[in-house]
């Protein structure tokens, strides 16, 4: 982010005619791009080279291969009753032991990694859609709409997000069109917020009130002097939003809010079925499932915090 | 500072209203037959019936809205139709939430004075491998559903312990050291979740109170640390703490549902899962509004104690 405005600025002083708001464009953009460029080479260096984001690429980019080819880690099917016998220990016969179903539970571990790494992605692409153009309009143009969002985002805000999501599920039914739509709904609140008031600040800089007299549209401001400025705060939000989402489906899973069947490999719904196990010692078919959220949780928050870190330097 | 305080009430009475009419009107959006949800899928016809009237559906929505504004100035809130079937729903909430205060209680007399020593110590032992080890390991625990960080509890210290207890809840008419010994994992499992939340809060918040002006003057002025922290920078560098904890001491009202279910224990939270769980209309409602309440004077408590410890943002938010 820091730079780019100034870059924006010196565009805006270059070509200050108000009838060529493409003409003088180009020309002027253009060593302002490359300062742009060098400033992201340096930005993606930054980030390459720290621990944090390369342990988090990993975990990440583990459960990934898990969740795309599971048959390459796991000869058994999720649901295949293997040799071993129900309630193996870990080790021996079965790696990570099996449930009470027989089911082996590294196989299940591998093939949950599915469901969350499509679920939670795809809600957080609409939140950061809707979260971004919103937060940008009410940043821009302020005035009544303004007051009224604000209003609703602090409504939905002073609701627990986990309590949200119950009711809102169990209004619309437990289908995975809904959890998708709830968890980007309860997302688009915060990430409005934090777009809304970067776009106020920018609002305020010189780049976009030049644009103004040359007479731009506020489309144009918005998409195109704005937006691009504040592309790495809508990336760092991606990144720890997509750190929540999987936070708030494995809980909803857990407490039984994302229908489908019950016995489909889901980290969340594993946990939920095995913990009361734990009482009597069983405690590996709810403890992988459970270690597995928190590795990928922990390896996307590292990802999140490598990359503000160096959208910030 | 009056005019601030009435138009956050004001606000927070607007917002609440809001919530109510829409979690009222529920069973009108929601799709299918909801006395069929309620009544279950064999009810007679005649049961049907009866539930349909029960939730009031049978009314317009403009009858269905003064009913609602008729049970709030009575606070009559409705008995409860299946968690615990004629209770007063409003009755049932109190309880819960009194079980939810417990574990809040105990928590934040846990939680604020270990995180802000830890955002305190890394402040001070900024970028050594203390700071590091103490943010780090905080961060990746606060990024963990609690729901996972209890289960981890329940495997590793509540079942090779003794002392541990895999019930949240003592059992009936035991003494208040056998609650808090029951309440311990559950603690320890929020704990884990706030610490590193509310350390790093602290640690930047004094962080940068260190670095100001004022702080250096009075550092040359030759005061120890501690009573330049005490007389200076503590007012300024603890006002984004208190604002974390407002923001969360309603979360830990409403928010705790999966921790709740995992230790058994009876709070609000768990309440509206079941509520819901049953198609309890009248205890969702309540329970939901008093959730909402108790966040609200969460926030507004948190922002009055930041007004008086900073007179500027009084200024600004006067203002507005």
């Amino acid at each position: 982010m820091t730079g780019s405005p100034i870059g924006s600025q010196a565009a805006g002083a270059q070509g200050p005619s108000p009838e060529s708001f493409a003409g003088a464009e180009p020309g002027a953009t253009a060593p302002a791009s490359e300062g742009k460029k060098q400033i992201r080479k340096e930005q993606l260096r930054v980030l390459y080279t720290s621990p944090g984001f390369i342990v988090g690429v990993i975990i990440v980019g583990f459960w990934i291969i898990a969740s795309v080819l599971p048959g390459v880690l796991t000869s058994f099917d999720p649901k295949e009753f293997v040799d071993a016998g129900p309630r193996v220990k870990p080790g021996g016969e079965a790696l990570l032991g099996t449930d009470k179903n027989g089911w082996d539970v590294y196989t299940r571990v591998i093939y949950g990694a599915r469901k969350i790494l499509t679920i939670a992605p795809i809600s957080t692409a609409l939140a950061i859609a809707v979260g971004t153009f919103l937060g940008l309009i009410m940043g821009y143009y302020k005035g009544w709409v303004d007051e009224i969002l604000s209003r609703i985002i602090e409504a939905i805000l002073s609701i627990p997000v986990i309590l949200m999501a119950i009711v809102i599920i169990f209004t619309f039914g437990r289908t995975t069109t809904v959890i998708i739509g709830t968890i980007a709904l309860l997302f688009v609140p915060a990430i409005t917020r934090t777009i809304r008031s970067a776009a106020i600040a920018e609002s305020d800089l010189d780049y976009v009130m030049s644009a103004k007299m040359r007479g731009e549209s506020g489309f144009f401001i918005v998409t195109r002097e704005i937006l691009p400025n504040v592309v790495g705060l809508v990336v760092v939000e991606g990144t720890v939003r997509l750190g929540y989402a999987i936070f708030t489906y494995t809980t909803l899973a857990f407490l039984g809010f994302v229908g489908g069947d019950i016995t489909d490999a889901d980290w969340g719904i594993d946990v939920s079925q095995n913990y009361e196990q734990i009482a009597r010692d069983i405690w590996w078919p709810s403890i992988f499932p459970a270690a597995a959220i928190a590795s990928l949780v922990i390896g996307v928050n590292l990802i999140a915090d490598s990359i503000d870190k160096a959208v910030k330097s | 500072m009056l005019r601030f305080i009435l138009r956050r009430l004001v606000l927070a009475i607007v917002t609440l209203a809001f919530l109510l009419v829409i979690v009222t009107l529920i069973p009108n959006i929601a799709p299918g037959d909801p006395a069929r949800k309620i009544a279950g899928g064999t009810a007679s016809p005649e049961r049907l019936i009866e539930v349909t009237e029960a939730l009031g559906l049978r009314d317009s929505v403009a009858t269905q809205l003064w009913k609602l504004v008729k049970s709030v100035v009575t606070l009559d809130f409705g008995d409860s139709f299946s968690v615990a079937t004629g209770e007063p729903a409003l009755s049932l909430v109190l309880t819960a939430l009194g079980n939810s205060a417990k574990l809040v209680i105990l928590s934040l007399i846990v939680i604020v004075p270990l995180s802000i020593l830890g955002g305190l110590v890394t402040a001070y032992k900024k970028d050594t491998w203390i700071d590091r080890l103490i943010i780090n390991v905080g961060i990746a625990f606060s990024a963990i559903p609690d729901f996972v960080a209890g289960v981890f509890l329940l495997a590793f210290l509540a079942v090779p312990v003794d002392f541990f207890k895999v019930q949240g809840a003592a059992p009936p008419d035991s003494g208040i050291l056998t609650e808090i010994q029951h309440l311990l994992l559950p603690v320890i499992a929020v704990l884990l979740v706030y610490f590193g939340y509310i350390a790093r809060v602290t640690r930047a918040g004094t962080i940068s109170a260190l670095d100001s002006d004022y702080a250096r003057t009075a550092f040359m002025r030759g005061l120890s640390t501690p009573q330049v922290f005490r007389k200076h920078v503590a007012r300024n560098a603890l006002q984004p703490t208190v604002a974390v904890l407002g923001t969360q001491l309603g979360y830990l009202f409403g928010g705790m549902v999966a921790l709740e279910k995992v230790f058994g224990y009876q709070g609000v939270g768990n309440l509206i899962l079941k509520a819901v769980d049953k198609a309890d209309y009248p205890v969702l409602r309540t329970g939901v509004l008093a959730v909402a309440i108790i966040y609200m004077l969460a926030t507004l408590s948190a922002d009055l104690l930041i007004a008086y410890m900073n007179p500027r943002t009084r200024q600004s938010l006067g203002d507005n």
